[in-house]
């Protein structure tokens, strides 16, 4: 290509080029590791061209190669903005093809921390594109909120990123006692959050200037391209997978769709926005119908029994009184002690992963720990395949996985949501100023663990 | 529509390229020919009965060694058979690999890989899996017809397969790999590429 002259520009018109613009792979407004490469007229992108696949990591590969349970770490690194959903997706996966299901309670659980993660990526999407625009403060304030979330997360699966809450048949651990009062707590400080946000974004003229009417997909563009999420949510088509194929108790809990009209940055923005309010809405209904958890605390003198104790009640007969109780014993995670989870695993002890304190405290447990983590033994779903879709915080999310008999999977596909979005960006470039890709590219929230795998 | 009368439907219309079905867990699953794909792909996004307006996964598994992994001979029976729950769906068993066992000394026609499609219809909120056997005959690069003049996203999605499995797709307008790089030799997802080899990681062409 010849960059220093049209070859069509009339004699004696001042010469006009066109100029290649390399961005990436480590720009400082990406989100991740990205090349896009612009061909500019001006400052008009006249065409592009997008690489991907910096941090491919072979999950696909790698998953074929450990057990189904030793899959769900590798998941954590998929979307690693809101992980439990991963988790879920994939779990929920390998319970369709295994024919079993997970008690209420675990499904509640489930539920509730995976719109807590919805609410986390989005919180980092807009924040993060408000940064990029120059609203700093705005990001500082969602990654405050965020953070109030996270100590949620830790407290319920002892990490803040790579969570692996999720097992095959339930979670690893019941949530912990008094959960309600800070979960309540951490989303009304959120809702506060967002609306200072909503103050200082929505009607800012300089944010609504460089937003709205910039990086614009129509609604059949976007269904064309295989968009899903609140990415084709903007362009005003209603689908979500809680919706339109509910899984776990999402058809039991009142929420609404938020849509847009133009399907532009803005209206992507305004979308995040309201979702993440319906997500808190989710939560705190969820938080009020689970059914509860088995007892910690001594029925009559209301204080939780240490396991020396409630052995010498035992000796003296005084069961009636503790059968529905359990012991203190010392957790790995404040919530697993609580029970040896009858509800929140599936109630097949050859699927369940058990908790460590059941498979360090008692025969039982350390058997089926032993009899799903050892060469050889483990979790075999009959031969046959299955895809599962679950609504992530980009779109749907779907594991596709195909059983031999076997211990570890003979294929897991991840349909990844920021794929489809990824491969529409020339789309949403084409034609818009140079500037306009920072907004654009913010709310296309590329997940380089999720796009690459 | 359920599971069995949309496969029914696709079977009324093409009697002669669906070769076999299931619905395995209540995923409706068509197995088509490879020359009926793009008929059968256009008319699955324009029929009215199925309105196929997504397509929401396009990817490929390589069948070559299902069914072949060796257990350790002790804990061979150890094995856990879990019985469904009555709320899931599994009258319908899973016929096995939709190419047939295409192990050593495999009977002719079977193919090596399938390519998968996963199709949403957004107003009927149906799902169908399409299954196309592909590698029959030590095909070293099978071909299909592509997809990306129906969806756009099959574009993408196309690129991966020919990345990760070295399936062709006819009529793409540019094949390219997609998440290895140029100078990648193999096609790592095939199952006889070895998990643990390594290559040289050689930068951008420019």
């Amino acid at each position: 290509m010849d960059l220093t002259k049209t070859p069509g520009s009339p004699p004696g018109e001042p010469e006009t080029r066109e100029m290649l613009l390399n961005v990436g792979p480590a720009h400082p407004a990406m989100h991740g590791i990205i090349r896009i490469i612009t061909k500019l007229d001006g400052e008009q992108i006249v065409d592009t061209d997008v690489e991907i696949g910096y941090l491919h990591r072979g999950f696909e590969k790698m998953a074929e190669t450990v057990d189904y349970n030793g899959v769900i770490p590798y998941t954590d690194r998929l979307n690693y903005v809101s992980p439990l959903i991963n988790n879920m997706g994939y779990c929920m996966a390998v319970e369709k093809l295994l024919g079993i299901s997970v008690p209420e309670r675990c499904h509640y659980i489930r539920v509730i921390v995976s719109e807590i993660s919805r609410i986390t990526d989005h919180l980092t999407c807009v924040g993060a594109g408000a940064m990029e625009l120059g609203a700093f403060s705005v990001f500082l304030y969602m990654i405050k909120a965020r953070e109030y979330l996270w100590e949620l997360v830790e407290m319920v699966t002892g990490a803040r990123l790579t969570v692996s809450y999720c097992r095959v048949g339930g979670v690893k651990g019941d949530l912990p006692e008094g959960f309600d009062e800070p979960c309540r707590k951490a989303l009304q400080e959120t809702r506060k959050v967002l609306a200072e946000a909503d103050a200082l974004l929505t009607r800012n003229r300089i944010f609504v200037d460089r937003m709205s009417g910039t990086g614009k997909i129509s609604a059949e563009d976007a269904i064309s391209y295989g968009i899903t999420g609140p990415f084709l949510r903007a362009t005003g088509v209603e689908y979500d997978v809680r919706k339109d194929c509910p899984y776990a108790v999402y058809d039991r809990l009142q929420f609404d769709v938020p849509v847009g009209t133009r399907g532009d940055n803005y209206d992507r923005f305004l979308v995040r926005m309201e979702e993440m309010e319906q997500s808190i809405r989710i939560v705190e209904q969820a938080l009020r119908d689970i059914p509860p958890g088995p007892f910690l605390a001594h029925p009559e003198t209301g204080r939780p029994i240490p396991a020396a104790e409630m052995v010498d009640e035992g000796k003296i007969g005084n069961i009636a009184a503790i059968v529905d109780t359990r012991a203190v014993t010392d957790p790995t995670l404040e919530g697993a002690a609580k029970s040896q989870h009858p509800n929140i695993e599936a109630g097949e002890k050859r699927v369940f992963l058990p908790a460590k304190e059941d498979t360090y405290g008692n025969i039982e447990g350390l058997m089926q720990q032993f009899k799903l983590v050892m060469y050889g033994h483990g979790i075999r779903p009959p031969k046959g395949e299955v895809y599962f879709p679950v609504e992530g915080a980009n779109g749907e999310l779907g594991f596709y996985v195909v059983s031999d008999g076997t211990s570890s999977a003979y294929r897991v596909r991840v349909r990844p949501p920021c794929f489809a979005i990824m491969s529409a960006l020339p789309k949403l470039l084409i034609g818009d100023m140079i500037a306009d890709v920072t907004p654009t590219f913010g709310s296309v929230n590329m997940i380089g663990g999720e796009l690459d795998r | 529509m359920n599971a069995a009368s949309l496969i029914q439907a696709v079977k009324d219309r093409f009697p002669d390229g669906v070769k076999a079905s299931h619905s395995y867990r209540g995923d409706a699953t068509v197995i088509l020919g490879r020359e009926f794909l793009l008929e059968a792909a256009r008319k699955l996004k324009e029929d009215t009965v199925f309105q196929m307006n997504f397509l929401m996964d396009l990817t490929a598994v390589d069948f070559s060694t299902f069914g072949t992994k060796r257990s350790p001979a002790f804990f061979a029976n150890s094995g856990i058979a879990v019985s469904p729950s009555p709320e899931i769906p599994d009258a319908d068993p899973w016929p096995g690999p939709p190419g047939g066992h295409p192990t050593a000394g495999a009977a002719p026609g079977t193919a090596r890989f399938v390519v998968v499609y996963h199709f949403f219809s957004l107003p009927l909120k149906h799902r169908l899996r399409l299954e196309v056997p592909v590698g029959e005959a030590e095909e070293a690069e099978p071909e299909v017809d592509s997809l990306s003049s129906l969806w756009a996203g099959a574009d993408w999605l196309e690129r991966e397969v020919w990345d990760m499995f070295g399936i062709r797709f006819r009529g793409h307008r540019h094949l390219k790999r997609i998440l290895m790089y140029e100078g990648f030799v193999g096609h790592p997802l095939r199952k006889d590429y070895p998990v643990n080899k390594r290559q040289p990681l050689i930068g951008p062409a420019n």
